[in-house]
């Protein structure tokens, strides 16, 4: 709870002091900002309080998934150390910013209530669709932000009508008292029309935020538009919110009428899977390639909401920080490189692997996280989410879908890789300059892809 | 211990190669797969010729999931660190006169993967085994994809994609057996070896474990008609690890089939296993035909090695004794005689630059001491009596001939194709006039000779002395086989 009051009063403190128009001092405020606020949350462990009337409720999931999101971010903010290099005029703002979403992807984890789940949400993508439209020179930039407002909204707009039906149905938002009044009405619900309208209204609305095919269209143009560093950030902790969100409300509002909103979540499971896969493999661009992967990821994540067990928490954890973290270098790397090169196509990378050794190092680690190969963090994350769905036994068959397109994965994730290391160094190519600070911060992070790649116990034993 | 220190060694090597820059790093490869190999001595000096695991080591790994690090060799095991701990000082030798782009990250490379193999032949839990699997992987996808021919790029690509998909469900079919091992509690799951060698599942269930399981071996022996990736990577890759992967990491695939497949789903093997039988028939005839019509002598020996690997899967899964101690030592002779073969078709290409047999001839007028080895690892690959091939082949015909006589038939070809393709070729390249690429052969070099004679001696010894390695693998291969029957 004092996460979210510090977070708060952190994103105010950064607001005036973007006064002083400085990187230099905004960005240590912000990482040390950050740092105490990781530090913090750690003392809520095992407490297990319950704020605001009970409509917020800190327990070790809200811990865990509230210290893997402020860490990404963590991990994040140095990148914007080559953002708005044209000294934007409201470079405090964006740290601001960035510290008030983290409070809605807190709240996403730790709600009690859907109305505190709504808040969150909003606080989150109100954040993200400033972010979208950063660059204000940009045409393309102007276009992600608009479209993602206006689709954004629109689904929102689902997703409230939807826990309105829930409300009508059971008259609260308590997602624990929802659970007991769906028990009540006999097979858990899945009699009632306006009870089972709201759980797909609001399974459509949250596949919408974590880009969860049939509802992903704007994934790939805004992501495309938007400026790098922020994409790293709604491709990592956005998405880890949305799912844990997604997951504590299946899990403790609607478990009861499984039966009836399984096979709208195991169709969009499969088709997000398959579009995100099939659709990465045709672009020519790294950016759009890490759009389509995105997608794909939301696809393994949500399979966990197929097997409420102890293991699909873990899972949920441990996959989303695999992902953030290759994620986070991938897109890292890719800012310096298509900044410096203008161009975001894979060949842009060529060679990276002589001109930049470890620049070029990062990104395959990552890149072999992502297709899930031992010795990364990735390949763990694929197996906690297999094993948790393998002991649901009628799943079997999405198992088999999820593996042969992981291995479709395996393909395009290597282009990048062959690109570094395999094709030759453009003529005209020069090296990519990167800060030291930078090196540092992407050997930090491939390290922690790396550790958790052989001491998974370190991340998946916490919950 | 002893395993552990197996196990890392070479890691550790890798990372201080790592630290060498330009020639200092081949010898600093070398000595350290020759120490490697000391342990490998030492562990068979103190090895108890029993069915037991020995030099055992058990530690938490995801303790919460039941999952170990749990290392160990049986016989079984035991041999193939053994060929490995051999083969790579060799390989690594034999590439002293290569000048090589980094030399430094090659031979990090080929140490790191000797790590990888290591694991796969000691990892005594199926995850472990698992990730080690993918681990051998990822240093040979590099190793070809740098430092490979022309078309590299591509016929890397799908050779590791290939390998994936595979490896992907065996993965799958890991998870699942996990949660059939006794317990409810996450805890009381167990990936160990024995606890996956005490399930009894049904017999729909083990028929298609089976199929994912065998998907990942057949893809990296490889059997017919999964083997379309082989000829290429063999033929693009640079000669090291077109040894690495002929001579060792073939090897993985028929392992896994020993280790992790006939004893877990047994009930699934006898159904599928006429099939299989089959199919790895088709591989010996099918490799044998297009080698003959081979005009390279890379590729010719890359199929040859299909039918060799046809042999050895068809005497596997014949589940007899004599199969499958035919199929143990056959792996043995097989990465012996294929890595001194790709070795000489590379001392052949260095001097004249063409691998096509109809460009060369005539070389043994000036090279007794080449003759007499090519011909040796030749005729211990068409399975001469008195050489390393007659033993393993032997054996595995009569397996297969047990298991049906038609099949036992059929199989035998391979030493009547086998003593063709192998004979023209050496027809082709070591007899005849010479021609103008093989003027002025040189005989081989010190180096080349330090390679080629450990080889030969193997050779013979394994011809000669079979027992010396029988008697290892036999215990355990008894064992396999009462868990297969139990």
């Amino acid at each position: 709870m004092i996460s979210i009051i510090l977070l708060s009063g952190f994103g105010i403190i950064s607001l005036f002091a973007g006064f002083l128009k400085s990187k230099r001092v905004l960005l240590p405020m912000a990482l040390l900002f950050l740092a105490v606020v990781f530090g913090i949350n750690l003392f809520d462990w095992d407490q297990n309080q319950s704020y605001f009337s009970n409509m917020l409720t800190i327990d070790n999931f809200a811990v865990a998934f509230t210290g893997i999101m402020v860490l990404s971010t963590l991990l994040i903010i140095p990148f914007t150390q080559h953002f708005a290099t044209r000294n934007d005029e409201n470079l405090g703002e964006y740290y601001a910013l960035i510290l008030f979403s983290l409070v809605g992807a807190i709240m996403m984890v730790s709600y009690n209530n859907m109305l505190m789940l709504f808040v969150g949400i909003e606080i989150l993508s109100i954040a993200m669709y400033v972010f979208a439209g950063s660059d204000k020179s940009s045409l393309r930039s102007a276009e992600a932000a608009l479209k993602y407002f206006l689709m954004g909204s629109f689904f929102t707009g689902i997703l409230l009508f939807g826990m309105v039906m829930i409300y009508g149905a059971t008259g609260t938002f308590n997602i624990a008292e929802i659970a007991g009044s769906a028990e009540a009405m006999g097979t858990g619900g899945a009699n009632n029309v306006m009870f089972m309208l709201g759980v797909l209204m609001i399974i459509i609305g949250i596949s919408f935020k974590v880009s969860a095919a049939p509802f992903h269209f704007w994934t790939p143009d805004v992501y495309e538009g938007t400026p790098t560093v922020w994409t790293a950030y709604m491709s990592t902790v956005v998405k880890t919110a949305g799912v844990a969100a997604f997951y504590k409300l299946m899990d403790a509002a609607f478990a009861a009428s499984y039966g009836s909103w399984m096979p709208t979540l195991v169709a969009i499971i499969v088709l997000t899977l398959l579009i995100g896969n099939v659709g990465a493999v045709v672009q020519q661009s790294m950016k759009r390639m890490l759009a389509y992967s995105s997608i794909s990821h939301a696809g393994y994540l949500l399979m966990t909401l197929l097997a409420f067990n102890n293991l699909s928490t873990s899972a949920i954890l441990f996959y989303s920080f695999a992902y953030s973290t290759a994620s986070i270098a991938a897109f890292g790397v890719l800012q310096l490189v298509s900044r410096q090169r203008q161009n975001e196509n894979y060949e842009a990378f060529n060679g990276l692997g002589k001109t930049n050794p470890l620049l070029a190092f990062s990104v395959a680690v990552s890149m072999l996280s992502l297709a899930g190969i031992p010795l990364t963090a990735g390949f763990f994350g694929k197996f906690f989410v297999f094993s948790a769905l393998i002991e649901n036994p009628d799943m079997m068959w999405l198992i088999v879908v999820a593996v042969i397109l992981a291995a479709v994965g395996v393909y395009y994730y290597f282009r990048v890789v062959i690109a570094m290391y395999l094709h030759p160094v453009a003529e005209d190519a020069t090296t990519i300059r990167s800060t030291s600070f930078m090196n540092v911060m992407l050997l930090i992070i491939t390290a922690l892809t790396i550790l958790l790649g052989i001491a998974p116990a370190l991340l998946s034993d916490v919950l | 211990m002893i395993t552990a220190l197996l196990l890392f060694w070479p890691a550790l090597a890798a990372l201080l190669v790592l630290l060498i820059k330009g020639e200092g790093a081949k010898k600093v490869a070398f000595i350290a797969t020759l120490v490697e190999f000391a342990i490998a001595l030492f562990a068979i000096v103190n090895f108890v010729p029993d069915a037991t695991t020995q030099f055992a080591l058990d530690m938490p790994w995801m303790e919460r999931a039941g999952i170990g690090f749990t290392i160990g060799m049986d016989g079984i095991s035991l041999l193939m660190v053994l060929l490995t701990t051999f083969l790579v000082p060799l390989i690594v030798l034999s590439s002293f006169k290569h000048d090589y782009k980094n030399p430094h990250v090659f031979y990090a490379l080929v140490l790191f993967m000797q790590t990888g193999l290591i694991g796969v032949f000691v990892a005594m839990d199926a995850f472990l085994f698992y990730f080690f699997w993918e681990v051998a992987l990822i240093p040979i996808y590099f190793i070809a994809a740098i430092w490979g021919g022309a078309r590299r790029i591509p016929v890397t690509f799908k050779f590791f994609i290939y390998t994936i998909f595979g490896s992907l469900f065996m993965l799958a079919a890991f998870v699942y057996l996990y949660f059939q091992t006794a317990g409810t509690e996450l805890a009381a799951h167990s990936s160990n070896v024995n606890a996956f060698y005490q399930l009894t599942l049904d017999s729909a269930t083990q028929s298609w474990i089976f199929w994912f399981l065998f998907l990942a071996f057949a893809i990296k022996m490889p059997v017919f008609p999964f083997h379309t990736w082989q000829p290429d990577t063999y033929t693009e890759s640079p000669t090291q690890a077109t040894m690495l992967l002929a001579g060792i990491m073939l090897k993985m695939g028929i392992y896994g089939v020993l280790r992790w497949l006939l004893p877990v789903v047994p009930l699934g093997v006898s159904q599928w296993a006429d099939l299989v039988l089959v199919l790895s028939i088709i591989g010996i005839v099918y490799g044998s035909i297009i080698a003959i019509r081979q005009r390279d002598m890379k590729r010719l020996i890359a199929y040859s090695s299909i039918a060799h690997v046809g042999l050895i899967a068809a005497g596997i899964f014949t589940l007899n004794e004599q199969g499958l101690q035919g199929g143990v030592i056959q792996m043995l002779s097989h990465g012996i005689n294929v890595v001194g073969l790709f070795f000489i078709v590379d001392i052949i290409f260095r001097r004249t630059n063409t691998r096509e047999i109809a460009n060369l001839g005539g070389i043994t007028q000036t090279t007794p001491a080449l003759s007499i080895m090519f011909l040796t690892l030749l005729m211990g690959s068409v399975a001469l009596p008195l050489t390393n091939g007659f033993i393993g082949e032997f054996l595995l015909l009569s397996g297969v001939f047990q298991y049906n006589h038609y099949f036992g038939a059929v199989a035998g070809l391979t030493i009547i194709l086998g003593a063709v393709y192998m004979l023209r070729m050496f027809q082709g390249v070591m007899f005849g006039t010479k021609s103008e690429a093989t003027e002025g052969f040189a005989d081989l070099t010190f180096h080349e000779k330090a390679v080629l004679i450990p080889l030969v001696i193997m050779v013979f010894w394994i011809g000669l002395f079979p027992n010396t390695f029988l008697s290892i693998s036999e215990p355990a291969v008894g064992q396999l086989l009462s868990i297969i029957n139990r």
